[in-house]
């Protein structure tokens, strides 16, 4: 028999349906798609306000994705494309969704995702998404003011982590809290090239390092890195952090004490920010064409 | 004089004998974590080889990121340097020297003669040097040496959008998904390296021939792209051309030694 | 908008920073004709203003695409920054 190869990568799936409303009562039905590199995100937003959401790990192509994501909300609401008011696509593979109505840059719905998400208070986003890492700051009604993005470099990512979780065989689910099983925290690897950086953490196991203290190195060397990112422009509180990443709080942890500011707790899955920033754009364009 | 130059790589360290002033033994081995001991053990080896004992060799220079580590050399000298010695003793008049290591690369000016004017480095990032090659072939499921013969058999020019190793990998998953053949695959992968390599060269200022040195020399598909996107018509590469730095470095420790 | 386009790798960081609040009023936009690697476009950004943008197929290798304006020695002016009436344009690097 053959084992199956795990895939230590993979992290949890998720989806939300906000039981207390029925969609039917609804004047505005909006969608919102953000088809990332790794993952891919349907958010559907009733009047403006968040109603259901569906995140599936990103498949061959754009199209298949957008519409995986879709169809997961549409089974569990029973919402049909038709009552789709207005879709908006973001992310990566934006312009290749073929339902959606216009596409919007995914540095302006991570804004507006995250001002809803967080409260209007939020000032400091940092996105922590599969193949990049954004910051973005944001005035009180959620338009973006400066922002910066690195989606060049595996570095400071979310592939970046997937690459030591396959390389120690744990988990990525995993890796925050065994980050933290430690005596005391080693030194960041030095390199911040995930190549090298992985090279490194082999070394380090040869040297008789534990599988958990080379992991604290690591998220200590990917949160310096993401830091160093954030003080280009500097962190305004509140601060938020959003993307898969959040949910590692080894990563997230460690940036927190290396800025020394709190991110902002929020009952969301992270990694919706953008799809309910696109979805809330088309309810904003709705409501616009229809006044007009 | 007999003199002795290492070349302390991250991936490999490199010996050079030096018996007035030609090469009398050369010996690579790979560096491992205990870089001093192996370093030790291959200049013995190339001691041995050479015919000559530790008594006879008069200075011992080393070079390569490694080079502090060696407490038995009696000096050190950068890579620059070592590539710009090594250049003038078998190109003399070259002035514009590549070298593309597994870890780094560099493009260098210098005044023909062996005088450094000026260089230009990558040696963090995986993307711009020997090791994303490996990488590339590794996710093809081919041997290095067809990787860089296939790669002179293409006709046509994919472009590569990712600019790191990492995403790179996945890249040439999809390529291959998308039944791109392997040939175009591997010419892409050399068109981006040597498009990241020329842009360091052309920093420094491409003038007259150009000296290509490091263990991607070896490779004919790279240096295909290269001289393409350089514009020149051929690159002047030195027997065993990974052995640069360690000749440099031989030939700093005479002048030392004199 | 502050907007910073580019990335920042191992080698160091690499940005070119264009505040688009300038940029929306600017008569034909001379930066994107300055710059001999056709570094920027112009567009629509998601609040409805005309502005100047790093092409998406640039920024990931902008230190490459940049590179025939930087030599290491004598480096003259940047003819993008140099173009720019409104002082929006700046480097990193």
């Amino acid at each position: 028999m053959v084992e199956e190869k795990l895939e230590y990568w993979r992290w949890t799936e998720s989806s939300h349906v906000d039981s207390d409303r029925d969609w039917r009562d609804a004047r505005v039905i909006t969608l919102g798609i953000d088809v990332g590199s790794v993952s891919t995100e349907a958010v559907v937003c009733l009047d403006g306000e968040l109603y259901a959401y569906n995140t599936i790990r990103t498949g061959a192509n754009s199209p298949d994705s957008a519409n995986l994501a879709m169809e997961g909300v549409f089974a569990k609401t029973g919402l049909t494309l038709e009552d789709i008011h207005y879709t908006v696509g973001t992310g990566y593979g934006r312009v290749n969704i073929p339902f959606a109505d216009k596409a919007i840059t995914e540095i302006a719905c991570h804004g507006r995702g995250a001002h809803y998400m967080g409260g209007p208070t939020i000032r400091t986003i940092l996105d922590m998404g599969g193949q990049d890492c954004k910051v973005i700051h944001i005035n009180e009604l959620g338009k973006v003011t400066n922002f910066l993005m690195n989606d060049k470099c595996a570095a400071g990512t979310g592939r970046g982590m997937e690459v030591i979780a396959d390389l120690l065989e744990v988990p990525v689910t995993e890796i925050g809290e065994r980050s933290f099983d430690i005596d005391e925290e080693p030194p960041a690897v030095s390199d911040i090239c995930v190549v090298f950086a992985k090279s490194e953490a082999m070394a380090r196991l040869k040297e008789g390092w534990s599988k958990n203290k080379v992991i604290a190195a690591y998220c200590r060397a990917m949160s310096e890195r993401v830091c160093s990112l954030i003080n280009r422009i500097g962190v305004e509180e509140d601060f938020i952090i959003t993307g898969g990443i959040a949910k590692n709080i080894g990563v997230a942890r460690r940036i927190e004490s290396i800025l020394g500011v709190k991110a902002r707790e929020t009952t969301f899955d992270s990694q919706i920010a953008g799809a309910l920033g696109a979805a809330l754009f088309a309810y904003t364009l709705v409501t616009k064409k229809n006044k007009g | 004089m007999i003199t002795a130059g290492i070349d302390v790589g991250n991936r490999n360290i490199k010996v050079v004998i030096m018996k007035e002033g030609k090469i009398a033994s050369r010996l690579a081995g790979t560096a491992g974590f205990e870089q001093r001991e192996v370093a030790f053990k291959l200049l013995a080896s190339a001691m041995a080889d050479a015919g000559v004992t530790r008594d006879e060799v008069a200075h011992i220079t080393a070079t390569g990121m490694g080079r502090n580590a060696l407490d038995f050399a009696d000096s050190q000298v950068t890579d620059v340097t070592a590539a710009a010695r090594a250049a003038a003793y078998f190109f003399p008049g070259v002035t514009t020297i590549i070298e593309v290591g597994a870890e780094e690369s560099r493009g260098i000016k210098t005044d023909g003669k062996g005088r450094v004017l000026d260089s230009a480095i990558n040696e963090k990032c995986a993307a711009g040097s020997g090791s994303f090659t490996e990488s590339m072939a590794r996710a093809l499921g081919m041997e290095l040496d067809e990787f860089a013969q296939k790669s002179l058999e293409s006709t046509v020019q994919i472009p590569m959008n990712a600019q790191c190793t990492v995403f790179a990998e996945s890249e040439v998953v999809s390529l291959i998904h998308q039944s791109t053949e392997k040939k175009d695959i591997a010419r892409a992968v050399h068109d981006a390296i040597a498009s990241r390599v020329s842009s360091l060269v052309r920093r420094v200022k491409l003038e007259g021939e150009v000296a290509l040195f490091g263990g991607m020399a070896y490779n004919p598909g790279f240096c295909k792209s290269l001289m393409d996107k350089l514009k020149v018509d051929h690159l002047k590469i030195p027997e065993q051309p990974e052995f640069a730095d360690a000749i440099g470095a031989a030939i700093v420790a005479s002048k030392r030694a004199a | 908008m502050i907007a910073h386009y580019g990335y920042k790798d191992a080698q160091g960081e690499f940005y070119i920073t264009i505040d688009t609040g300038k940029c929306v009023d600017c008569e034909g936009k001379p930066c994107i004709k300055a710059c001999p690697g056709s570094v920027f476009i112009e567009e629509e950004d998601p609040y409805g203003d005309e502005v100047v943008a790093v092409d998406d197929l640039k920024r990931k290798k902008i230190m490459y695409e940049c590179a025939p304006c930087k030599p290491t020695r004598d480096r003259p002016p940047l003819p993008c920054v140099v173009a720019c009436p409104h002082g929006a344009l700046s480097h990193s690097w």
